[in-house]
Parts: C-alpha cells; structure tokens; sequence
C-alpha cells in the first residue's frame, strides 16, 4: 500500500502485473497441454465461463437484478449459431455474420424479457427470469415437431468450426515454428474475447450508465428522484447481459461442433450466478476468479477423488461423480459462511458490509 | 366434459400436493424473507425415506395402512430434523450477510442433498410398492382412486391444522408478530430464532407429507424429482403472493388445475402444433402473466423495496 506514495514504482509494478499476467495467460494452454488436450478444453471452458460470469455480472452485479435464466441467452446464442452453421438446414454462414446475429438476436430476448418484468423487484424478477430460462428450454427440446427445427433433446451435431479463410479453428496447425491444436488456437481466442469483455465492463463500471446502474442497485426510488429513466437503464442492463450471453453460447458452439437443450439447463443458470456471488458481485476480478474456481474446482475433484479413495481405502467406495458434485455444494456452502461478500470483494461492499454488522 | 373433469380431479390432486410444498416455501419467506432453494430437497429425501420405511416393513405381515402410517411419521421426524439442521448450518450464520448469499448456500445444501441421496439411494427410478388396494371410481364419465382421495384429504386436514397453529397458538402469534416485524417482535420477548426455527420445522414437515404423497400417487421416486416439484411449489407459492398462507394454498391448487388442465387440452387448442409435453411450461406462463398484472402475486399483500 506504500505504492500511493510513490506514484511512479506504483505505475512500474502494475506494468510489471500487466506482462506478468500476459505471460501467464500466454504459457497456460502449453502447460495444460502437457497434461493433455482436455485440460486445454477445461481451460477453455473456465475463459468461456469467465465471459458468461462477467455478461451476468453487468445484470445482477452492477444493476442489482437477480436473474436466474441468464443461461436463455446463452441457449439462444448457441442455437442461433448452430443453425446457421451446420448441415441440419444446410446454412454454412461465416462466423463474422453469425456471431453478431447471435448477439442481436439474444438482446432481442433480454428486451423481451425485461419490458414485462421491469415492475417487478427482487425474488419476483429471480422467478420471472427463471421461469423464462425453462420455457426457453423446453422449447429448444420440443420444436422438433411438426417443423423439425431444434431437433430435439438429440441436438444439433456437425456445426462449422470458426473459420477465417482457410484457417480453420478445428484443426492443428503450426505457423512461425508454434504447433497449436485445435483447443489451443480457441484458447487465446476466447482470451481476446474475454479481454474485451473486460475492458467493457470496466468502462461501463465508471461510465454515466455504470454509476445509473450503480445507484439503481442501492436504491430504485432515489435513482428515479435523481432523473435517472430507470426503466430505459433496466432495459439497457438486461440486453447487455443477454448479448454478452449470446456471444459466449455462439462460440460454445463453434467449439463444440455440437449442442442440446441438456447444457442449458437451470442448473447452468445458477452455477454463473454462483461463480459472481461466490467471487463478489460487482467486482470484475472477484468474478474472473469466480468463474475459474467454480469450472476448475470440478474438474480438480474429478480428477482428485478417484486415485485418493484408492489410496485411502483401496477400492471405490462412493460414486466419484456424485461425490464430486458433493465436495461442490459444501464448498459453496462454507465459502459464503466464512466469507458472506464473496472470496474476493470490492473494498466499498467489504466497508458496507462491516458497518452493517457493527 | 369428460375430459374437462377427468382433468379437473388430476390437477386438484396434483395442486393439493404443489399447495403442501409451496407452504413451506411460503412461512419461511413470510419470515425472514428467503427463498430456501434446498425446500424442493426436504420434500425429496421425505418420499425417499418414506420409500425405505415402507419397503423394510412391507414383508412383516404388519397391516399395509399401518406401514403407510409408519413410513409418513419417520418420514416428517427425519425431515423436521433435516429443516432444522439446514436452518442452523447454511442459514442461521448468514441472517445479516448480503441478499444473495443465503441464496447460494441454499443452492449449495441442495447440491449436497441431492448427492447425498443419489449416494444413499442409486441413480435410478425405485418403485414404491403399493400399499392401498388401488379402488376405482366413476363419476360422470370421469374416474378417481381411492388414492386420490386420500392425498386431497390429507392435504386439507394438515392446511387446517397448519391454519389452527398459527392463528390459535402462542408460538403461531409469535410467528406472525416475527413476520410482521422481527425487531418489534423480540422487543415483545418473541424467541426471533426459535420462531425461525420453527418455520423451518413445520415447512419441512408439511414438505415430507407432500413427498408421501407424491410417492404413492406416482409409485415412483428419483433424487432429481425435488428440483421441478420445488420449482412448481415455488411458482404457486409466488402466484398466491409470496409470504401468504392462504395464497400459497389456493395458488398450488391453481397450478395444479391450470397445469391438468393445460396438458390436456393444448392438443386442440392449438391445432396439434404443440402437444402435452409442453405441461411444464404452463407453469410458468401463467406465472409470468399474473405477475405483470399483479406484481405480488394474487393475493400478496404490496411488498415494499425488498431489492
């Protein structure tokens, strides 16, 4: 903290952070890939997960509405990419085309969404956006009759990897000496999407909109009494958020070459709204670290528990998946109980929330 | 016609259960204003338990009436004691942390749950054995089991009893004086924690009633069935207005009806476009509709800035 006195060696060292950070961010897929191609997948998932957890962090972490179906727009992204994309109607548009498609297309939604529930507050909206998120997917499982559309619970298969020219994202390629597999060539692009997620998200933390959004959030009547349109700035929260979603379901989809209504679950919905909560909602690197604690401490678990019961007893004893998903929950549990803000908070909720104990 | 009231006694069974549920949901949001997300759970590990009861017992040539008896009584002990331990483990520590926090927890415990019973129980379908001698009666060209009738009026003597407890007895006086103001409350000498206490206690009770029933009217049971039956209940508990013991009554018995009813009849109303496993988004539909016309619900009171 003595880096407020000297401005200069504070401003050194956050440079020295900043390319501390890129050379981390730039050995990760190589590292992971030490350990094989799925760790570089799970690494991927934790970036995409980090770009949905930011998306609804703009909604619940700055606007201060709980929404439980975030993951609608997620689903509508994806879908929107896998049809325009893949054999099943025999549309094969680039990705440039789609992916802004993807995002109007699930702003769309959020508006849909948030024009009749902007009256609502609190629990009413969480079960509002929940409902919606079922309905969003109970339709992606049954629009398969008369008109095949979705396809059903069966899914969309075969969707176009993200290509530019000939370069094709699916496929392992070497240039300037570099192999990258497919995984990897994904990773450092959902880096770069995942950085200007961020960068938007602290621009909008500061901006007129941000600090509207910000005093919605503590107090929807004084926001209103201050001039605020705090129905136009709800909106705006909303379709944000969704587009946000739109684009992360666009890209799930190009990297999995596959989707069904079963990854758009509620569950989905609440693990994002656990990874901001669990991070410290509204502070975007609480959230970052949210959304990779939250993908990869899964995974840890998957890998972990199996050779640790066989080391402890000898045998399987307990089903490691749902032993897994056990560890998880109390994890969630205990985190909150011994850090109710969140692991990683932003100084002035940690100072409110003091005084509000005291 | 046929079809209107074959429908109409399905969903005031279905209802009665969603009413059960929804109560739960309904006192501890009435008091301390949470939404206690593992409620759904309770309601599971309630038919699970019942299930295993009924199952040790069903081969000790006791009267299947009493097993049945047996089974519902360990069931609501076992859930009684559950909803305490959730209160005091994952909500108690957190009464003055920020809204969602206890939220988390709560999706946290139901994780667990879950997990716990898919440990206890397997990740397949069990099947209840039947207890009652399945009767079949006819009304109108519209049939009801003896079952049914057991669940609805089940259903309706503990609402009554719930009604008499908390508006005849000292700790039902307690619990409204709680809900209308906690810190008035405790400066009346009220017990703030026991009364929350209790509002888990009851919830988790009339929940493991609810799970009972639910096993023997569909003769089976999962560990993920408490998610969509905790969602419905929540819906109708919403729908009534939140907070609201008569509400969350009449809204479950909405649901369920609107449900049936919706299910049986989307076929013709929409031309076999979309067909009946479209059920479960009527739920929520109509949740969505009542709510932008009536933001607390249809009977809730104006709820004030609780964001």
């Amino acid at each position: 903290m003595n880096g407020r006195a000297r401005p200069s060696s504070s401003r050194q060292r956050h440079w020295l952070g900043f390319m501390l950070l890129g050379v981390v961010l730039l050995a990760v897929p190589f590292v992971a890939a030490m350990g094989g191609q799925a760790w570089v997948r799970i690494a991927n998932f934790a970036i995409l997960y980090v770009f949905l957890a930011l998306g609804l962090n703009i909604v619940v972490g700055y606007a201060g509405l709980l929404d439980l179906g975030y993951v609608a727009f997620y689903a509508v992204g994806a879908y929107a990419y896998a049809l325009l994309a893949s054999p099943h109607f025999g549309i094969h548009l680039p990705f440039w085309v789609i992916l802004p498609l993807g995002a109007g297309l699930a702003c769309i939604f959020g508006v849909l969404l948030g024009a009749p529930t902007l009256k609502l507050r609190g629990d009413y909206l969480a079960i509002v956006t929940l409902g919606f998120g079922e309905i969003v997917r109970i339709f992606m499982n049954n629009l398969n009759a008369p008109v095949n559309i979705t396809n059903g619970a069966q899914g969309i298969t075969l969707i176009d990897p993200i290509r530019i020219g000939d370069f094709s994202f699916a496929q392992t390629s070497s240039f300037l000496g570099v192999t990258l597999s497919g995984p990897q060539k994904y990773y450092f692009l959902l880096v770069a999407l995942a950085l200007l997620v961020i960068m938007v998200n602290i621009r909008l933390q500061d901006s007129r909109i941000g600090r509207a959004w910000q005093a919605i959030r503590e107090d929807e009547v004084a926001a209103k009494a201050c001039g605020i349109n705090t129905r136009n700035i709800k909106l705006l929260a909303f379709a944000m958020g969704a587009s946000f979603g739109g684009i992360a379901g666009g890209v799930f989809s190009a990297m999995q070459g596959f989707v069904s209504p079963e990854s758009f679950s509620l569950m989905e919905s609440i693990t994002i709204l656990a990874m901001v909560v669990l991070g410290g909602m509204g502070h975007i690197p609480g959230v970052i670290l949210g959304a990779i604690l939250l993908t990869g401490l899964p995974e840890a678990l998957r890998y972990g528990i199996e050779p640790l019961q066989r080391a402890l007893f000898g045998r399987m004893i307990v089903d490691p998946e749902s032993l897994r998903m056990l560890v998880f929950g109390l994890a969630l549990v205990l985190v909150m109980r011994f850090r109710p803000a969140g692991l990683w908070p932003s100084s002035q909720r940690r100072r409110e929330l003091a005084e509000s104990a005291g | 016609m046929d079809t209107l009231l074959q429908q109409l006694i399905n969903g005031l069974t279905l209802g009665a259960v969603y009413a059960l549920v929804a109560l739960g949901y309904t006192m501890v949001y009435g008091i301390i204003g949470l939404i206690n997300f593992a409620h759904g759970e309770v309601v599971m590990i309630g038919t699970m338990v019942a299930f295993t009861v009924i199952v040790s017992l069903a081969g000790s040539g006791m009267p299947p009436l009493l097993v049945l008896g047996i089974g519902l009584l360990v069931s609501v002990v076992v859930c009684m004691v559950l909803g305490w331990a959730l209160e005091r483990v994952a909500y108690r520590p957190l009464r003055h942390a920020p809204r969602l926090t206890p939220l988390i927890t709560a999706i946290g415990m139901s994780i667990v749950l879950q997990n716990v019973a898919m440990i206890i129980w397997g990740r397949n379908y069990i099947t209840f054995p039947p207890m009652i001698h399945k009767q079949i009666y006819d009304i109108g060209g519209a049939s009801f089991t003896n079952v049914q009738v057991a669940i609805v009026s089940l259903a309706a003597v503990v609402m009554l009893g719930l009604i008499y407890l908390v508006h005849r007895t000292r700790i039902g006086m307690a619990m409204r004086a709680t809900a209308q103001n906690p810190h008035v409350a405790s400066l009346m000498g009220v017990d703030i924690n026991r009364v929350i206490a209790m509002a888990f206690i009851i919830g988790s009770a009339l929940g493991a009633v609810a799970g009972c029933m639910v096993g023997s009217y569909y003769e089976i049971a999962h560990y993920q069935m408490g998610f969509m039956l905790g969602l419905k209940a929540f819906t109708a508990a919403v729908l009534g207005g939140i907070g609201n013991l008569a509400g969350a009554m009449a809204g479950g018995l909405l649901l369920g009806v609107i449900e049936a009813l919706g299910a049986g009849y989307i076929g013709d109303m929409t031309g076999d476009i979309l067909g009946s496993h479209y059920q479960d988004i009527f739920a929520f539909i109509v949740l969505i509709i009542v709510l932008i016309f009536r933001p607390s619900g249809l009977f809730g009171e104006r709820t004030g800035d609780r964001a």
